[in-house]
């Protein structure tokens, strides 16, 4: 593997993260990270979708009119996610059932869309592959890291397991039942793109310019 | 009759905001409030798509994607086009943004030049999809989906706005440094949420 290809394997983990920089897929971000369990399959099912979109984006990239390959796009999208979408119903229906529509907001997750339109369109197939895979990986490292904290602090639980034994077991934790709302999401994903920030400081936003 | 109507309407923009109590359309959400001039502009565009995609979303459901909806067809009445359903919706979406920003293009090059880049990608906010997809599952008759549209684009732009204003006085705060930006943006839109939360019991 060239040193090219390592790096847009693995820029997107932290260097270029696509939630902490690249503001991109945020809303699946915050629906689904109740429980490890739930972000888990989530970033397994967007990193299907995105390897075989940018593969396929980035094959027909010389024949995809530039006035209409938004359509194109979102038209090879919606088929994976369709294919995918039917898989779980099929053989994980009570998991699909707690994604409801967001398995279909997958279409129109900004990340799968953006990485085909940034990086495929213009780029060879086996590094769109690779992008495919560091971005839906970088994507899965803040989902995984949030829903741990939420399923850790809002139920005691990791994967469905007791870690923290609660009160109405008989153990000693209460659950803060503030994690399982939404909104936590949003200042734990502020606090993860602050500790990507204080660790890498030439992702901070100028001061002075546009907040 | 129009009470319901009413009630639908400031339902979607206040206790149900797609923005702030969904959590649909986040990355425009975050990335186009920086100033309120252009969070106006991307509101307002997105409650014309929504206006528009809403009822046409519901004519394609009914006439071609539900469950016995090709019963005009003679022996299709039992097909059930259901699983397509996706690929349909998308597809106006991307077709209806394409269309309004020829039409803008022509019509009116000032307000082209003030949307810009928002206008295609309009095409892939989740609120949008997330709308249409919201109005088939609580089978909306067709004006009620239009209300159903504009109410949730209005909420959105109401949203959107507000968010800008806040980071637009965010430029005094003393915020440290790695925080700034999109972490404390993240932060602020955590506590409006709590905030619409409160509208729920209403």
């Amino acid at each position: 593997m060239t040193r090219n290809e390592r790096d847009t394997l693995l820029d997107p983990l932290f260097d270029n993260n696509p939630i902490a920089l690249q503001v991109l897929g945020i809303c699946s971000a915050l629906a689904v990270t109740k429980q490890v369990e739930t972000a888990l399959v989530m970033t397994g099912a967007v990193l299907f979708v995105m390897v075989f979109s940018n593969l396929a984006v980035s094959a027909l990239r010389r024949h995809i009119p530039s006035d209409i390959r938004i359509i194109v796009e979102l038209t090879i999208v919606a088929t994976l996610v369709i294919a995918v979408d039917q898989v779980l119903k099929a053989y994980f229906f009570d998991i699909s059932l707690r994604l409801s529509v967001f398995v279909g907001l997958i279409i129109t997750n900004c990340l799968v869309m953006g990485r085909a339109e940034a990086f495929a369109i213009h780029n060879p197939p086996l590094p769109s592959v690779l992008d495919a895979i560091g971005n839906a990986l970088g994507y899965g490292l803040i989902l995984v890291a949030v829903a741990f904290v939420r399923e850790l602090l809002g139920k005691g639980t990791l994967l469905g397991a007791p870690i923290l034994v609660t009160i109405a077991d008989g153990g000693w934790y209460e659950p803060n039942s503030w994690m399982a709302l939404a909104p936590s999401a949003f200042l734990l994903i502020g606090c993860c793109v602050w500790a990507i920030r204080a660790w890498k400081p030439e992702q901070m936003e100028e001061v002075g310019d546009d907040v | 009759m129009t009470s319901e109507i009413g009630d639908l309407l400031l339902k979607t923009i206040f206790t149900e905001n797609v923005a702030l109590s969904f959590y649909l359309g986040m990355c425009s959400f975050l990335a186009i409030s920086r100033r309120v001039d252009t969070a106006l502009g991307m509101g307002l565009a997105v409650t014309f798509v929504l206006a528009v995609t809403c009822p046409l979303n519901h004519l394609l459901h009914h006439w071609l994607l539900a469950k016995g909806a090709l019963a005009w067809i003679p022996g299709a009445a039992d097909v059930d086009l259901g699983f397509l359903s996706f690929l349909f919706l998308i597809g106006s979406i991307a077709t209806t943004v394409q269309i309004v920003e020829m039409a803008i293009g022509r019509t009116s090059p000032r307000l082209y030049a003030a949307l810009g880049v928002f206008l295609p990608l309009i095409a892939v906010n989740c609120a949008i999809l997330g709308t249409s997809l919201f109005m088939i599952e609580r089978d909306y008759s067709l004006f009620e989906s239009f209300v159903f549209g504009t109410g949730s684009g209005l909420g959105f732009a109401f949203a959107i706005v507000a968010l800008a204003a806040i980071r637009e006085q965010l430029r005094y705060s003393d915020v440290p440094a790695p925080l700034r930006g999109l972490g404390i943006s993240f932060i602020v839109v955590g506590l409006m949420s709590f905030g619409f939360l409160a509208f729920s019991g209403m």
